[in-house]
């Protein structure tokens, strides 16, 4: 301006470095210093005698102690959903077990803060994620499958499907609930019976899940909530009445549970390891391929099976991409999980962020280049800082193993044949992402593509109607809509 | 951030970058879940006032009804001690004469609407004057629109043109460039305009004119400010924006510092660099900061109108 003004700006920190604390109440959370097995409708106190601790990874304090279940307890758990199974689930009207999940569903909405409380207190992800996306997930799959339950002959035309049986569940600590939800909703709307175990470093809202499950008068033994580390699971498996196994975790327990269910008449889903694909093609939408690509990765901490931790770019955007990635990574907040605003939580264990550490290691000895958020971490707790590695080659290990944190492999690429020769070069086949704005590209690449989720301009959507699961190691069967019906059928 | 080179050659805006509109709306939507407390609301409240440009735009405009304007643009809520103005004061171009001299004294610039505001349906000729007519008076920003009729016509040049004409025209005044994005409907429309007006010598890009809906919203305020980024990243030239419209609770106007903030960074987050254009917006502000003060809600009547 050509003449002298007084000067009317007012500079005013809304906050340069980070928004005032904003912490999510714990008052709402009610969690018992001590949980028993849930058994036949009963918290029952374990035979093995043993306890252990599950503690909150933000703090590493404990939160309470749970029961450890051995081959004994197991058993029980096991006879009682078989009773229930003979007796009452298998017999009962299908419109009459609809209502009981309904009613399920209907209870985990009404205590929908509740859980979610307890979801970030035990597992470390943001409360945003708890609220927004885990728990009101959780419900919808009770809400969908309790749907399907009377009408399964709909589904499976002149077929009369029949329950198999009793299923033994074995789900991971990424997605506790949710996962939870994925295994009981299905099998009770096929008529079957429910042994689930929850990981050990997240039984909490198993067992806010057992409360519900009580309260809702399901009749006892139609689900049993038992908890405990590898043994119990291996006592699951190996369980000579159980109909079923379904298990979501990592590839090296899918493997061992594979060989031991097999000559058996069990039947099997596999959910586990991943190592996605996302790909940038020169003419996509950038800013939106690069909010993609950071929600593909640090989505709860990169503790996502479909995580999108690899990334191929189009060497013609690879500058912007990089640049953009790089602001887009210094505006996440990385912290206390209970606060409204944290997008990057606690690593769920000790153990699971020595093993980032471990490939974080791995990735700087293979000379790749290593991009860090200058966030501060908390002193205590576990957490890691969003991490990019560009200059991976395909064969980095960084580049093929699944590290399962908030690290990710950055890739180049020059033409279409080869990004996809590249991205199919993985043990893994479980999910995959592509950005381009031109529809002929997203058709090629989603009939070429070796992975059974592919998401074309978005990633890391959820639906209960939508299948989910993986080709190769990734693992086999689906969960979710038509196709997680079969799984719990005879068909 | 850090800007890449100084010198960029003007792009064939047909070839502006395209946008995704489900991700854009997405990430628009994030940004309304960050919790603002405490000292940040405070702080964001007081920020809010002073980069608002309070406006009056009406056929019925009087000297009186802009007086008055004017000196609520300095006394926002005097019972409250240690408010910040507001930025500017934007009024048609006839009424720029009674404003700068309403304003006498304060720190607070007259902005003038010009160019046949709001529909820009007059010729090349009588723009320019409008636009000399209000800074000759005295504006110290012109707010001007675009020829959306030939803009959506793929006349991609005769606007880059008119715009250049008016920056030229407007001297030493700043140039606001409004895209009225409520009629250019897509966001890669969106996206095309901003860059076109960016330049062509804009130093703001504005949504609306507030005579058409959709005004500002979440979603085309992120495209423009994406827009301002990439320009920033391949000129090292900064521009201001100005989301204009359809924004009067202050919880939306934290949610836009939210996402100014996430987007172009710390450097934006002044009124040199950003703006609100509302006549109704002040007043809720206030309130907010009446409650965070004492705890209760005040009714309307306790703050003046205008």
């Amino acid at each position: 301006m050509a003449k002298a003004r007084k000067n009317n700006t007012v500079k005013l920190t809304f906050d340069t470095l980070q928004y005032a604390p904003a912490p999510e109440s714990k008052s709402i959370a009610k969690i018992d210093a001590q949980y028993d097995l849930f058994i036949n409708g009963k918290f029952e106190k374990p035979l093995s005698k043993k306890y252990f601790d599950t503690i909150n990874p933000a703090t590493e304090e404990k939160l309470s102690s749970v029961a450890d279940a051995n081959v004994a307890d197991v058993d029980k758990a096991v006879q009682a959903a078989r009773v229930a199974h003979d007796k009452i689930w298998s017999k009962m009207p299908a419109k009459e077990r609809g209502k009981y999940i309904y009613r399920i569903a209907r209870m985990i909405q009404e205590r929908a803060r509740e859980f979610s409380v307890i979801e970030t207190l035990d597992g470390g992800k943001p409360i945003r994620e708890s609220r927004d996306i885990d728990i009101p997930l959780a419900a919808n799959h009770f809400f969908y499958y309790a749907g399907w339950a009377d009408k399964l002959q709909y589904a499976f035309p002149n077929i009369n499907p029949k329950p198999l049986g009793v299923a033994g569940q074995i789900i991971p600590w990424n997605f506790p609930l949710l996962m939870a939800a994925w295994k009981i909703a299905p099998a009770l709307a096929t008529g079957n019976t429910v042994v689930l175990k929850p990981a050990e470093t997240t039984p909490l809202t198993a067992l806010k899940l057992a409360e519900i499950i009580q309260e809702s008068d399901l009749p006892p033994g139609v689900v049993n909530i038992i908890t405990g580390a590898a043994a119990t699971g291996a006592a699951i498996v190996n369980h000579a009445d159980i109909n079923k196994i379904a298990f979501t975790g990592s590839t090296e327990v899918g493997k061992i549970i594979q060989r031991a269910v097999a000559g058996t008449d069990k039947k099997l889903t596999l959910e586990l390891g991943g190592k996605a694909a996302n790909i940038i093609f020169e003419d996509a939408a950038i800013d939106q391929a690069v909010e993609g690509v950071i929600n593909g990765i640090f989505f709860n901490q990169g503790h996502v099976c479909c995580a999108g931790s690899r990334l191929f770019v189009q060497e013609s955007v690879y500058k912007i991409v990089m640049q953009k990635l790089k602001d887009r990574i210094a505006t996440l907040i990385v912290g206390d999980p209970m606060d409204k605003n944290t997008d990057v939580g606690a690593i769920n264990s000790k153990q699971q962020l020595e093993t980032i550490h471990k490939y974080i290691n791995i990735g700087k000895k293979e000379g790749a280049d290593i991009f860090e958020s200058n966030c501060i971490l908390p002193k205590k707790g576990f957490f890691c800082k969003p991490t990019l590695f560009t200059n991976v080659a395909q064969s980095s290990r960084i580049a093929q193993e699944e590290i399962f944190g908030p690290v990710l492999a950055i890739q180049t690429f020059i033409t279409e044949d080869e990004v996809i020769e590249k991205a199919n070069n993985t043990p893994f086949g479980l999910s995959a992402g592509v950005w381009t704005d031109k529809g002929s590209k997203v058709f090629n690449l989603t009939s070429k593509l070796r992975a059974g989720v592919i998401w074309a301009n978005t990633y890391n959507k959820f639906d209960p109607t939508s299948p989910f699961g993986g080709y190769k190691e990734s693992g086999f069967g689906r969960e979710g809509g038509l196709h997680g019906l079969s799984a719990y059928l005879n068909v | 951030m850090i800007a890449e080179k100084k010198i960029a050659a003007i792009p064939d805006f047909s070839n502006s970058p395209h946008i995704d509109h489900v991700g854009v709306e997405e990430r628009a939507s994030r940004f309304t879940k960050r919790s603002i407390k405490a000292e940040t609301k405070l702080n964001g409240l007081k920020l809010t006032l002073n980069m608002i440009d309070l406006t009056t735009l009406e056929g019925k405009d009087t000297d009186g009804k802009v007086k008055q304007l004017c000196y609520k643009a300095q006394h926002l809520h005097d019972s409250y001690p240690g408010l910040p103005t507001v930025a500017a004061v934007c009024v048609y171009p006839s009424m720029v004469s009674v404003a700068k001299k309403s304003l006498e004294g304060s720190a607070i610039n007259v902005a003038s609407v010009a160019t046949a505001f709001p529909s820009g349906q007059a010729s090349r000729d009588v723009k320019i004057r409008d636009v000399k007519f209000a800074v000759n008076n005295g504006a110290d920003e012109v707010d001007m629109v675009i020829s959306r009729g030939k803009f959506l016509q793929g006349e991609y040049n005769f606007v880059f043109d008119e715009i250049a004409a008016v920056k030229e025209a407007c001297g030493t005044a700043r140039l606001k460039v409004i895209l009225e994005t409520g009629e250019l409907v897509t966001y890669d429309k969106v996206r095309r305009a901003s860059d076109i007006a960016m330049y062509a010598g804009a130093d703001f890009i504005k949504t609306s004119t507030g005579k058409i809906s959709p005004a500002a919203t979440m979603p085309v305020t992120l495209v423009m400010l994406e827009a301002i980024r990439d320009f920033y990243y391949k000129t090292g030239k900064m521009i201001a924006m100005k989301p204009a419209g359809g924004i009067s609770k202050s919880k939306a106007a934290l949610h836009y510092l939210v996402m100014l903030k996430e987007t172009l960074g710390d450097a934006w987050m002044n009124n040199h660099w950003f703006r609100f254009g509302a006549s109704s917006l002040a007043n809720d502000v206030l309130m907010q900061l009446e409650k965070e003060r004492t705890g209760v809600y005040q009714s309307a009547n306790y703050f003046s109108v205008d």
